[in-house]
């Protein structure tokens, strides 16, 4: 087979120290050719060794031949964010192959086809040309299959290079394949070939390597936040599900579909305590929640952008009727279209005020798999507590890509079904009026359909009504109403999950952030801390903001708010909600469709505290 | 003597909603009324019913009707979604949905014909009267071609049938019928009730106000003039027994509705229409609006094709009755799958 080509730097790298369990693997391929296994086998592989690892796919709107990026990071002290640097080069895909050498880091290493003539090569980097064609001909696969199996022969020659365990890779390729032999067994077949292969015919001439390590991944699992959200909406008694299509939220619902089946099907019957249908339009699929969150259902849908600015009008609606519905946005990048495929954090002050009139929402924001399987159950008991739509804003980021997380707990109290009125509860109250404020909270008590007392029913309306929901268009109705759902409010901020603050003592510089942001800050606080700079940070998980947030901006000198969309609009929302402190806050808002890497945040902050 | 009472002990005023705020004469106050008879006269407990309607005067209509239902005036349009999500999630619920031409022709079309394809149980009426009313007058998508309106000028534009929408959209139950023809009305809601999937009845109900020249199809003068009843129509409760009048057989056909009830039709000459014969429906609509006729009766009925409980394979139990329990997995069953996510 082939000689392995050299650079001049070769003897460099050989006395180079090894570079253990820190560096960036870029698998770049083209979309639809079943790189995805071959990707997620490696990350899953490498964790199975006790490496932390965390793994970002860059993939096209498209569904097959568009270019497609996977990242899959090694960080032994446990960093998970976005790495901008890559050291090793899986190239496979011809028509991005210069640009992706130009990218890799100084002594990184290049794998790619043999037969491919590379125009511009670098002294400065190692190549190494694999016979992929002529491993999977050797490897006997039939034909129809050759497309699906062809990138296990990178799996194969990644683990001689860096030391991954074949065990593992077998482990993972069973996870994957749900443990059917036949799957795992021909693209086992592969990944042995080439791993044989490449202990054979090419010498090592890099630092990287994998090694096991102990104590860093214990107890620790490894999933897309769409799954974990969908896992924490089956634990919240979840009812009724209506969704229409849309990337990046699809996989959740998909997720979702799954639990439920396994968990909330009759095994005898087949008949389900759930029902989940597949919308024309996303008008429709809030619509149905609208219906059943009025009815005493606990309504859940996942959208994106686009499909939440269709539910504008029925936002509005049941943030007036004053219905229980949960909207999980998993963020995408806007306006319109946008960046169908590219993570973002720009639909917040959307989601916040989603709706016309003086309409405003509670909105959580999970950051790690532990928040999006929480979130999954406690927004129905918010929702239904506060009688109010509840909008989760995960995003693409969280949504799609592989992370670590800690193991789930159980929810640790029980389902909150709010404030509503039996039929002998109205008995011994002598009244029921659906929107009067009985204990001063400003949530008033509702009744469900079908609850059997002549005083029970109301007719629930978008348009302005007095404690009894009847029609009213009198001034003093209007604002009696208007200024109890601000009290709700208001008593939302006491109910949504409170920050998360790490404060340090002697520092006046804080840092806000909010969802997938946080494993950027983590690292950036510690690249900072590096060049003498110590800073306080307040993790949001919700708005309306809270008191303590308040509170952590009084105590800095100053605010920086980071975030993934270019207006700095969580800054905003702070803006407004305490103009007295604003002089105090700045923003640091950038949004290219990557999410934020920690380099570049250590910098911004880095100039922001040079231009003071 | 005592007061009237039907057999679960209610008056018929129980079923009464608020004073009308519609014009004086609106056939939408007409067809409210008839849903008062029905369901007075049919027993219905009242918290059974859900009321539900979008925008536009029709949809203010349940107001005035079952104040001891609960109800919603959702948006414009988008009432089947709203009534779809209800009715998965009490499945004991009974949805009598208000719609009008403008909220199911134009704004609503696309949910309309969902809601039909999805067959959700529930009656779906739409007071049809050719005229956007609260806006003050323009051509709604039914409107008549030709037709003249002070306000809108003259429409050039083919009218959407709504009974033909919901042909093709597979309809288990579709009637059309006149404001101005009471009786009728309420032996075809009777026939909606004790339908198990979705029941639309495109009912022409002028609008005093702003169309009720005898040059619109969808006017009183027009409407008692021209209509041609397919067939009279008796409803026959399941407790009572069926007694079909024998003498002329080939003109009498009972169609047994989901619950064990019976909708009796008597043909009348020239008019001889199968219900069950959908191309016969097709081509029954078509042809009448080519001669300008109008035609109300029951134009088709599918008592077999499944509801949208059935094919979401729902439980018997209404969901909203289920409890914690039910709901919410046990500690051992979040373990098993973490287990098989962790697999270590």
């Amino acid at each position: 087979m082939s000689d392995v080509q050299t650079s001049p730097l070769d003897s460099l790298m050989a006395d180079q120290e090894p570079v253990v369990n820190d560096f960036q693997i870029m698998i770049a391929t083209v979309n639809g050719s079943g790189s995805q296994t071959a990707n997620s086998t490696l990350l899953r592989a490498i964790f199975r060794m006790g490496v932390p690892v965390s793994g970002k796919n860059i993939f096209p709107s498209n569904i097959q031949g568009l270019p497609t990026w996977f990242t899959i990071r090694l960080s032994k002290d446990g960093y998970i964010a976005r790495r901008e640097d890559y050291h090793i080069l899986v190239a496979m895909n011809l028509q991005t192959v210069e640009e992706d050498i130009t990218n890799l880091a100084v002594g990184g290493i290049v794998l790619y086809p043999e037969e491919w003539k590379i125009k511009h090569k670098r002294d400065d980097v190692v190549y190494y040309p694999v016979p992929v064609k002529a491993l999977v001909d050797e490897s006997g696969t039939p034909s129809s299959f050759v497309s699906y199996v062809s990138n296990m022969v990178y799996v194969g020659v990644l683990a001689t290079l860096l030391n991954i365990e074949l065990e593992q890779i077998e482990y993972a390729l069973n996870f994957h394949f749900s443990n059917k032999p036949k799957p795992v067994n021909m693209n086992m077949a592969l990944v042995r070939l080439s791993y044989d292969w490449a202990q054979d015919n090419l010498p090592k001439n890099d630092p990287f390597t994998v090694e096991r390590m102990e104590g860093k991944t214990d107890g620790m699992l490894l999933l897309d936040g769409n799954s974990a959200g969908a896992l924490g909406t089956a634990f919240g008694g979840v009812q009724v599900v209506a969704w229409y299509p849309i990337t990046p939220s699809t996989s959740m619902i998909d997720a979702l579909r799954t639990y439920l089946s396994d968990m909330r099907t009759n095994p005898d019957t087949g008949e389900a305590s759930y029902a989940i249908i597949q919308a024309e339009d996303e008008i429709g699929a809030i619509g149905m929640l609208v219906g059943a969150g009025w009815a005493g259902a606990r309504a859940m849908t996942a959208t994106s952008g686009p499909g939440m600015s269709l539910m504008t009008e029925f936002a509005g609606l049941a943030y007036y009727a004053e219905v229980p519905i949960v909207i999980w946005n998993v963020q995408r990048v806007g306006p319109s279209t946008g960046l169908p495929t590219r993570s973002s954090q720009g639909d917040v002050l959307a989601a916040y005020f989603l709706g016309h009139g003086d309409t405003k929402h509670v909105v959580l924001l999970p950051s790690s798999l532990e928040d999006a399987f929480e979130f999954g159950w406690k927004s129905f008991d918010l929702a239904e507590r506060l009688q109010t739509p509840v909008f989760v804003l995960s995003d693409l980021d969280l949504g799609m890509n592989l992370w670590m997380g800690k193991l789930f707990e159980y929810p640790d109290q029980p389902m909150d079904r709010g404030k509503v009125m039996t039929a002998e509860d109205i008995q011994r109250a002598g009244e029921f009026a659906r929107y009067k404020d009985v204990d001063g909270d400003g949530i008033p008590y509702r009744t469900l359909p079908g609850t059997d007392h002549p005083d029970a029913a109301y007719f629930a309306r978008g348009t302005g009504h007095d404690e009894k929901a009847i029609y009213s268009e009198r001034p003093d109705d209007w604002v009696a109403n208007i200024e109890r759902m601000n009290r709700k409010f208001d008593t939302a901020r006491a109910l949504v999950p409170p920050p998360v603050v790490d404060e340090v003592a002697g520092t006046e510089i804080g840092l806000i952030a909010y969802g997938t942001t946080d494993a950027c800050i983590v690292e950036s606080r510690d690249l900072l801390r590096e060049q003498g700079i110590e800073t306080s940070y307040l993790r949001l998980r919700a708005l309306p903001l809270s008191d303590a947030t308040r509170d952590f901006i009084r105590r800095c000198d100053r605010v920086y708010v980071v975030e993934n969309n270019t207006d700095g609009q969580m800054a905003k929302i702070i803006y407004m909600e305490y103009p007295d402190l604003a002089p105090k806050v700045k923003s640091i808002a950038y949004l290219d469709g990557m999410p934020l890497a920690p380099r570049w945040l250590t910098r911004a902050v880095q100039e922001r505290e040079q231009e003071r | 003597m005592g007061t009237r009472v039907n057999q679960i002990g209610l008056q018929r005023n129980d079923y009464k909603g608020r004073p009308s705020t519609l014009c004086q004469g609106c056939g939408h106050n007409s067809i409210s009324n008839q849903i008062i008879a029905v369901c007075y006269e049919l027993s219905i407990e009242p918290h059974r019913i859900i009321k539900l309607s979008g925008i536009g005067c029709s949809s203010k209509s349940p107001a005035y009707f079952l104040g001891r239902s609960h109800g919603f005036n959702a948006l414009h349009g988008r009432m089947p979604a709203l009534a779809t999500g209800a009715i998965m999630a009490n499945r004991d619920l009974t949805g009598i949905g208000v719609s009008g031409d403008g909220d199911t022709g134009s704004i609503g079309l696309g949910q309309f014909k969902h809601m039909v394809r999805r067959n959700v149980p529930m009656i779906y009426i739409v007071e049809n009267n050719g005229v956007y009313g609260l806006t003050k007058g323009q051509f709604s998508a039914t409107a008549d071609i030709g037709q003249e309106l002070k306000y809108a000028g003259l429409n050039e534009l083919p009218p959407i049938d709504i009974c033909l929408e919901a042909l093709a959209a597979d309809v288990s139950f579709v009637a059309r019928s006149f404001a101005g023809d009471a009786k009728q009305v309420r032996e075809l809601l009777k026939a909606a009730l004790s339908h198990k999937g979705t029941a639309v009845l495109d009912i022409i109900s002028p609008c005093v106000t702003f169309n009720n020249h005898e040059t619109s199809t969808k006017s009183y003068p027009y409407g008692k003039l021209h209509e041609e009843a397919l067939q009279d129509i008796t409803f026959i409760p399941e407790y009572d027994p069926i007694i079909v009048d024998v003498h002329e057989p080939g003109q009498v056909q009972a169609v047994r509705m989901h619950d064990g009830s019976h909708l009796v039709l008597r043909k009348l000459d020239p008019v001889k229409h199968d219900p069950t014969d959908k191309l016969a429906a097709f081509r029954l609509i078509e042809e009448a609006r080519i001669e300008n006729q109008f035609i109300t009766g029951l134009i088709y009925v599918d008592e077999h094709r499944p509801n949208l409980h059935e094919t979401t394979h729902l439980i018997q139990a209404p969901l909203v009755h289920l409890t914690e329990a039910d709901l919410r997995p046990s500690a051992e069953a979040l373990d098993r799958v973490l287990g098989e996510i962790c697999c270590q």
